[in-house]
């Protein structure tokens, strides 16, 4: 962690809630991730008891959004930050709310998966999922990682490999509807892979938020809703004067 | 997937193009002027090359540690360091254009355009009327109905009139502390200066007290350019349209309040309002 840039406050306790919460976001983001690579797995390998798990753990993630959630408010009402400390508290705030409903995608998978044990499927449906799967668990994690170590370039880069995942997603969603023509007997299942490709293309969408609330935790600009390229743009360029 | 996606759909336009309308304040009407300044206590050197502009009708806040030169600035907006020994100061400062240090320029005249209100409130050992009354007497207003008129209309812009208009007469002193800071200010603004200074002005007050003085200043700056200084960054954070951060003498930064607290541009004012300067 890149803490050390700032240096120490004089309030030690004040450094301490800080650090809390950036370890407790990295802490809710390791559980959200490992939900995310069970409920793949789960899905791709027809994993019943797996995505049984998945289900059940979801309530750890929602869990912990309230409590850092709580933490923040306690830190804005008592210490009332500012500049970097007040960027810090808000991108946590809007991070976890991200991460609470990557969490709840990774459960909506988790069910998807149940269903599909229950039906079974064919693996040549699988084959784009787990692609799709995979980029997006990269993506997560690439994420998360941007804001351990406050990286707002590496966060750009990350935002825009989103595309990637929406183009495999759009691949997915036609061989879906060529398979629903093929034989309409194969719909429901298919419809739940929808499903799930459409919870991947979220996380994707989700990632990106995060890669955002970094460059405004390190550059102090909100490059949400602009263009990728003007995302490139302010996490380079914006520089602070020393 | 598309983010881009059309925001305007059922938005209030022009709420929209204000919340589009980023451009900070570069036309302002400058008030006063601060021209390379270099002040000297004796051998110490306690403002280094200060430039700034400070905006009319708009309120501008310094802010600093102890020392840092925030109040010798301030001082020499109405030429208080006159009364110290030894000062020495270099650079211009313009008061609508016109150098405040010129020796044609009468200090008083000077003081009933840029008025000052200090940290402890110091009200006169006399009623209140008179307390407000003082300054009107001394630039020739003697009319009894002319001077209840004023009294009246200083007491009120001071928010200070529903609290006092039955004691009139009273002695100032009986005032509570943020009463009589408010009466300072009716005494400052009765005299309609065109800048008002406030040194510290609710550092000895309690929280409600300092409210009332916080509301009042922003309802002063519809008439008057307002600087102050001030230790409680939250309350520079609050009143002010501007803050300066000074630091050893120098300015470091200034800018508008709204991207000094939440995105400083230098390490040092940051440093500063998130408390790690040590």
């Amino acid at each position: 962690m890149e803490n050390s840039k700032l240096g120490q406050h004089i309030s030690q306790q004040f450094n301490e809630e800080l650090e809390d919460i950036r370890t407790r976001v990295m802490y809710m983001g390791g559980i959200v991730e490992q939900q995310l690579s069970d409920a793949i797995k789960a899905l791709t390998t027809m994993d019943a008891s797996l995505a049984e798990v998945v289900i059940t753990n979801d309530y750890k993630v929602n869990a912990l959004e309230v409590s850092i959630d709580e933490e923040c408010t306690q830190i804005l009402a008592r210490r009332q930050p500012a500049a970097g400390d007040l960027r810090l508290v808000i991108s946590v705030i809007k991070t976890i709310t991200d991460l609470e409903r990557i969490g709840d995608e990774a459960e909506r998978i988790g069910r998807m998966a149940l269903h599909f044990s229950e039906k079974g499927g064919e693996n040549k449906m699988l084959a784009g999922i787990i692609h799709m799967g995979d980029l997006v668990t990269k993506q997560l994690h690439n994420a998360l990682d941007t804001f351990a170590r406050t990286d707002s370039e590496a966060a750009a880069q990350v935002a825009r490999e989103d595309k990637k995942v929406d183009q495999e997603y759009e691949t997915i969603l036609r061989n879906l509807m060529t398979y629903m023509m093929e034989d309409p007997r194969n719909i429901p299942i298919l419809v739940d892979m929808m499903w799930s490709a459409r919870a991947l293309e979220r996380i994707g969408d989700r990632s990106s938020n995060i890669c955002e609330y970094v460059i405004y935790l390190v550059k102090g600009k909100d490059v949400r809703h602009t263009s990728v390229d003007k995302v490139a743009t302010d996490a380079r360029n914006f520089i602070k004067d020393e | 997937m598309n983010k881009e996606a059309s925001l305007t759909h059922g938005v209030n336009l022009d709420v929209l193009e204000r919340d589009l309308d980023n451009s900070s304040a570069g036309s302002e009407e400058i008030t006063l002027k601060v021209e390379n300044v270099d002040l000297y206590y004796s051998e110490k050197q306690a403002l280094k090359n200060i430039n700034m502009e400070i905006p009319k009708n708009r309120v501008t806040a310094f802010i600093g540690p102890s020392g840092c030169g925030k109040s010798t600035l301030l001082r020499c907006f109405n030429r208080m360091n006159d009364l110290v020994d030894n000062v020495r100061i270099e650079g211009r400062f313009l008061l609508d254009g016109e150098d405040i240090y010129h020796k044609n320029v009468q200090v008083s005249q000077l003081r009933r355009r840029v008025g000052m209100v200090f940290q402890k409130p110091n009200p006169f050992p006399k009623s209140i009327y008179e307390n407000v009354a003082y300054g009107m007497r001394i630039i020739g207003i003697k009319d009894k109905r002319k001077l209840d008129e004023n009294i009246e209309k200083a007491l009120k812009g001071a928010a200070l009139w529903d609290e006092v208009k039955d004691r009139l007469h009273d002695s100032a002193m009986g005032l509570s502390g943020g009463q009589q800071q408010r009466l300072v200010i009716a005494r400052a603004i009765a005299i309609e200066p065109e800048v008002l200074l406030l040194d510290e002005p609710a550092s000895a007050l309690d929280p409600i007290s300092t409210l009332k003085i916080e509301e009042l200043i922003y309802e002063l700056k519809d008439k008057y350019t307002i600087v102050i200084v001030t230790h409680n960054m939250q309350q520079a954070a609050r009143v002010s349209d501007y803050t300066a951060f000074m630091y050893m003498g120098e300015l470091i930064e200034h800018g508008d309040t709204k991207s000094i607290f939440t995105n400083p541009k230098k390490k040092k004012t940051e440093d500063y309002i998130t408390g790690r300067y040590g």
